[in-house]
């Protein structure tokens, strides 16, 4: 199959995500009561890049893959592929987008039909879009040596005769079938055992470098996004909360929940442990977050105005920026620290 | 020295079913001193968790063989009847598990799963128990405890239900503590206060605790001692300081150099290539000789013995002896 | 740079196939090893091939009737079983009675099969609305118990074999609805479907594909139990007169018109109902044995 086209030129990004919405309805809550799953959120992703999204359970980011792939409608906002909107009549539609974005889910036991064996599941992408039955096996068996497996020993068995690592070699290689410019790649390492990861995030760094892929990289694990990825997006019960290079946010982080996210992580040095939490309690419910700033229930530094108003982000379109949603980091908030910390 | 609280010599289980047998665990040998935190390291199918739960015999029995020695507090384990084995778990031993969802009775209060552990093995009045279960929400941070009681678990967070089940663990005060990867399934910023929790209640009630991970960055906040498992079989042990500054074991060092903890990111993860061996064919000599880039033909021929370059540390190659010159 | 143009690959060693069986192989495997089932598949083989070789086994013209030859004992005359009422060699009347019951007890279930599999799959898959109006028509047959339903249906239709397979389709088809839906529903909501969606495919395709081979093991399942039910409730109509009509053999029949012989010879009068009994019982072993064969821990 050809690469579909690059339409827009290297300068524009291959995606860009503004103000998306989702609420879900709260069944047997209150009438009115609403998840706000995904409340508000834009970014931008540049062609060749591995944009990391970080966060905690309820923060909305496996809502938000979805949102991207049009699994699940959005409430509002747009998305926009490589400079066409997509879903709306003078740019592309949300089958053309699948054909371009691909997903590898998180491994797990339902993530492959158990009843096909795995050069089925892989060979339904390609025939789906059209190749005819010898085309997708022959796609099916040259995509799986691309991922490392033998295609005539690993082709006909099923799902439950393979590892995980091997099950998430398949759920890639279904993935790649179709040769998409962009991969999400949801949760895609974090229930495979430490050396396995290893593997497959070596074999996704390769696959990225050979197939000139977009990676969109979802994960609660910090480590591994700060590994794997050029800008990372922190997000917190619906909202993005920082954004930025790689490594100025793990070197500099400017928003409070992420210097808490990354201070939480295991010291590795048994004789300077962790002796305080960063954050105490848990995350407050997405069906009734918090006024103004969502964090500032947590927050250390929560004062009155964060109440009043939401913060807002700031340049989030900008591949350079890295900016933080926080009163403390807008000279014109009216928080008392918003000037020394500028 | 004075008697380990745990003490498992040469444990072997095996799950035997009409089709295959798989050797879970092999031949495993260790003891945990009163108050002491034994790591137990390693990944899916290394064993941990059936040794942990060989412990207090919560292994199917029709399926599962067991042979050794497993002696807790002086009490043979595996000679005790069922009314001996009840009065051991929950008792004596206790244990907190991954999934507090399924670890807990969701048609049941926190509190009546409280109390009817303390019942069981205290006796006393109802409200004796509630008082003391009240107690124990308070022990392990539970904000607005009163309240709590009453809640059932589906109501709780998954921080929150974790730290009931810890409660429920500690209700009657066990001097033993296991622990199957209760922090695996929780955030980060959940995690470490769990992990803290536990540090610090170990401490204060003086209970030794074996605690099975697959994390190492979890075995460095909270072991003494770290027992690394592969194929059912330890192939090291030592202090935690000790064994992540200087890993003898090729695998031991293959598992750290293939976490992902600030490597850099222009190059490829040295990850241990190929995966783990099948239970239910183990290679004749070493489990870990057909991913070592150092086996040799020895390797090849018999499992490896325990070797003790150092005192306190035990390692099963045959490489490490002439690599390490200064503990020659 | 590193490994840029070679991909990382597994060493020849790790990769030794473990024995390769396939579902239906591993299925197979497992009732190898179960006696009991095997025993009763074994039976409903047997009664299978005696009622379709009727014709050649039967010793006797079943319709032939006899006067002095009522009710004789078994073994009189070459009769091995004895005669019924009317004369008739009760040995070849079974033989093709067990057509006309298998036939009464499986095609119901056939048809439910078909109609109310389909039914539950649209219900199951489709929107709430939907499923709401297939289930809830279902729930209100469903509310009725089945034999009265059975006996109400057949007996307003006028009786007669057809109508009675016809009335127990009806009775059938919402139990076999509802197991579909649920099969469905579950099916619907696992991530294998969600990325058949994300790759592209539309509804149909995502059914017959990825739907369809999940859902049919449960249908399967709970059909091969229904036939036992089915032979029952055929033999059940029959005997109430709401079956086939006389003089065609049937069990049911059999037993309803033997009755009143019961104290001439009690032996032969028993053995439709024996019978019906033993190809019941059959069916629903040798379903339950299936059951736990294809109950595969994946």
């Amino acid at each position: 199959m050809e690469e579909p086209a690059d339409r827009g030129g290297p300068a524009q990004p291959l995606l860009i995500a503004k103000d998306l919405r989702k609420h879900f309805k709260v069944k047997g809550g209150a009438p009115g009561a609403t998840v706000r799953a995904v409340d508000g959120v834009s970014f931008t992703i540049h062609k060749g890049e591995t944009l990391g999204i970080v966060g905690e359970s309820g923060c909305g980011k496996s809502t938000l893959a979805r949102l991207l792939l049009h699994l699940i409608e959005p409430d509002s906002g747009e998305l926009v592929f490589d400079g066409d909107p997509v879903g709306e009549m003078r740019g592309i539609s949300v089958n053309a987008l699948r054909r371009q974005v691909q997903m590898v889910f998180q491994d797990s036991a339902s993530s492959l039909n158990p009843r096909m064996p795995v050069r089925d599941s892989i060979a339904f992408g390609p025939h789906v879009h059209g190749k005819t039955k010898a085309e997708s096996s022959r796609i099916a068996r040259d995509v799986l040596v691309k991922v490392g497996l033998k295609p005539d020993l690993f082709g006909p068995r099923y799902p439950h005769e393979l590892s995980g690592g091997q099950k998430q070699r398949v759920n890639i290689a279904r993935a790649l079938a179709i040769e998409p410019r962009m991969v999400i790649l949801d949760e895609a390492v974090s229930a495979l055992d430490k050396s396995v990861e290893a593997q497959v995030l070596n074999l996704l760094r390769a696959l990225k470098e050979n197939f000139n892929l977009t990676y969109l990289f979802i994960s609660h694990d910090l480590s591994v996004v700060r590994y794997i990825s050029d800008r990372v997006l922190v997000m917190y019960l619906g909202a993005v909360v920082e954004l930025g290079p790689v490594q100025e946010i793990f070197s500099r982080p400017k928003h409070p929940y992420t210097v808490a996210l990354l201070a939480s992580r295991p010291s590795m040095d048994p004789a300077n442990r962790i002796e305080e939490p960063p954050l105490t309690g848990d995350p407050p419910s997405p069906i009734d977050p918090p006024s103004g700033c969502r964090f500032r229930t947590r927050c250390q530094f929560a004062e009155t105005v964060c109440a009043e108003v939401q913060p807002v982000l700031g340049q989030w379109n900008d591949r350079e920026s890295h900016i933080a949603a926080c009163h403390m980091r807008d000279p014109a908030s009216g928080h008392s620290r918003a000037m020394e910390v500028n | 020295m004075s008697a380990a609280l745990v003490e498992v010599k040469d444990l072997n289980v095996r799950f035997v079913t009409r089709e295959s047998t798989a050797h879970a665990v092999n031949g495993v040998t260790f003891s945990v001193q009163p108050g002491e935190v034994l790591c137990i390291l390693g990944e899916s199918g290394s064993g941990k968790s059936v040794t942990l739960r060989a412990l207090m015999r919560l292994l199917p029995a029709s399926k599962a063989r067991i042979s050794g020695s497993i002696k807790v507090d002086g009490q043979d384990v595996l000679a005790l009847d069922q009314a001996g084995l009840s009065r051991l778990r929950g008792g004596l031993v206790s244990m907190i598990f991954q999934e507090p969802m399924t670890a807990l009775d969701p048609v049941y209060t926190i509190g009546d799963q409280i109390v009817e552990t303390i019942l069981r093995h205290k006796g006393g009045s109802k409200a004796a128990a509630r008082a003391r279960a009240l107690e124990l929400l308070e022990l392990v941070k539970i904000p607005s405890a009163a309240q709590r009681l009453d809640n059932y678990p589906h109501e709780l967070s998954g921080g929150l239900r974790q730290r009931a089940m810890i409660a429920m663990a500690l209700s009657c005060g066990p001097r033993l503590l296991l622990a199957d990867e209760p922090t695996t399934a929780l955030d980060a910023t959940v995690q470490i206060q769990v992990l803290i929790l536990l540090r610090k209640l170990q401490a204060e009630l003086g209970m030794g605790t074996i605690f099975v991970t697959h994390d190492l960055g979890v075995a460095s906040e909270i072991a003494d001692r770290i027992a690394v498992m592969y194929a059912g079989r330890i192939i090291e042990e030592g202090p935690v300081a000790d064994i992540l500054a200087n890993p003898l074991h090729p695998y031991t060092r293959g598992l750290m150099a293939s976490t992902v903890h600030g490597q850099s990111r222009d190059r490829d993860i040295d990850a241990i290539p190929g995966s783990p061996p099948d239970l239910r064919q183990l290679p004749p000599g070493c489990a870990f000789a057909p991913r070592c880039a150092q086996a040799s033909g020895e390797c090849l021929a018999a499992p490896p013995e325990p070797r003790y370059p150092v005192p306190g540390r035990m390692a099963r190659c045959v490489q490490i002896a002439a690599k390490i010159p200064e503990f020659a | 740079m590193s490994n840029a143009m070679t991909l990382p690959q597994q060493p020849a060693k790790e990769q030794a196939a473990p024995k390769q069986r396939g579902y239906w192989g591993s299925v197979g495997y497992r009732l190898r090893y179960d006696p009991v089932t095997v025993f009763f598949g074994c039976v409903v083989l047997a009664i299978i091939l005696a009622a379709v070789f009727a014709p050649l086994l039967a010793p006797f013209d079943p319709y032939k009737e006899s006067i002095i030859g009522r009710l004789k004992p078994m073994g009189w005359k070459g009769h091995l079983l004895g005669t019924d009422e009317l004369g008739r060699d009760l040995l070849s009347r079974l033989l093709y009675g067990g057509q006309v019951s298998l036939l009464m007890g499986v095609v119901p279930v056939a048809i439910a099969t078909v109609v109310g599999g389909s039914l539950g799959i649209i219900g199951g898959f489709g929107g709430r609305r939907v499923n709401t109006a297939i289930m809830r028509t279902m729930d209100v047959f469903y509310a009725f118990p089945s034999v009265l339903l059975a006996v109400a249906i057949s007996g307003a239709m006028g009786g007669g074999a057809a109508n009675g397979m016809i009335a127990l389709s009806m009775v059938f088809t919402p139990a076999m609805c509802r197991v579909a839906e649920t099969a469905t529903a579950q099916v619907k909501n696992l991530d294998f479907v969600e990325a058949a969606r994300a790759t592209g495919a539309g509804t149909l395709t995502i059914l017959r594909y990825h739907i369809l081979g999940n859902v049919l093991g449960p249908v399967f399942i709970y059909a091969s139990s229904l036939v036992s039910v089915g032979i029952l409730l055929a033999s059940g109509l029959s005997f109430l007169g709401l079956g086939v009509k006389p003089p065609t053999a049937d069990w049911g029949l059999m037993l309803s018109t033997l009755r009143q012989s019961i104290y001439i010879n009690p032996a032969i009068c028993a053995l439709p109902g024996v019978a019906i009994l033993v190809a019941s019982v059959s069916f629903n072993l040798l379903s339950d044995g299936i059951r736990s064969a294809m109950d595969v821990r994946l």
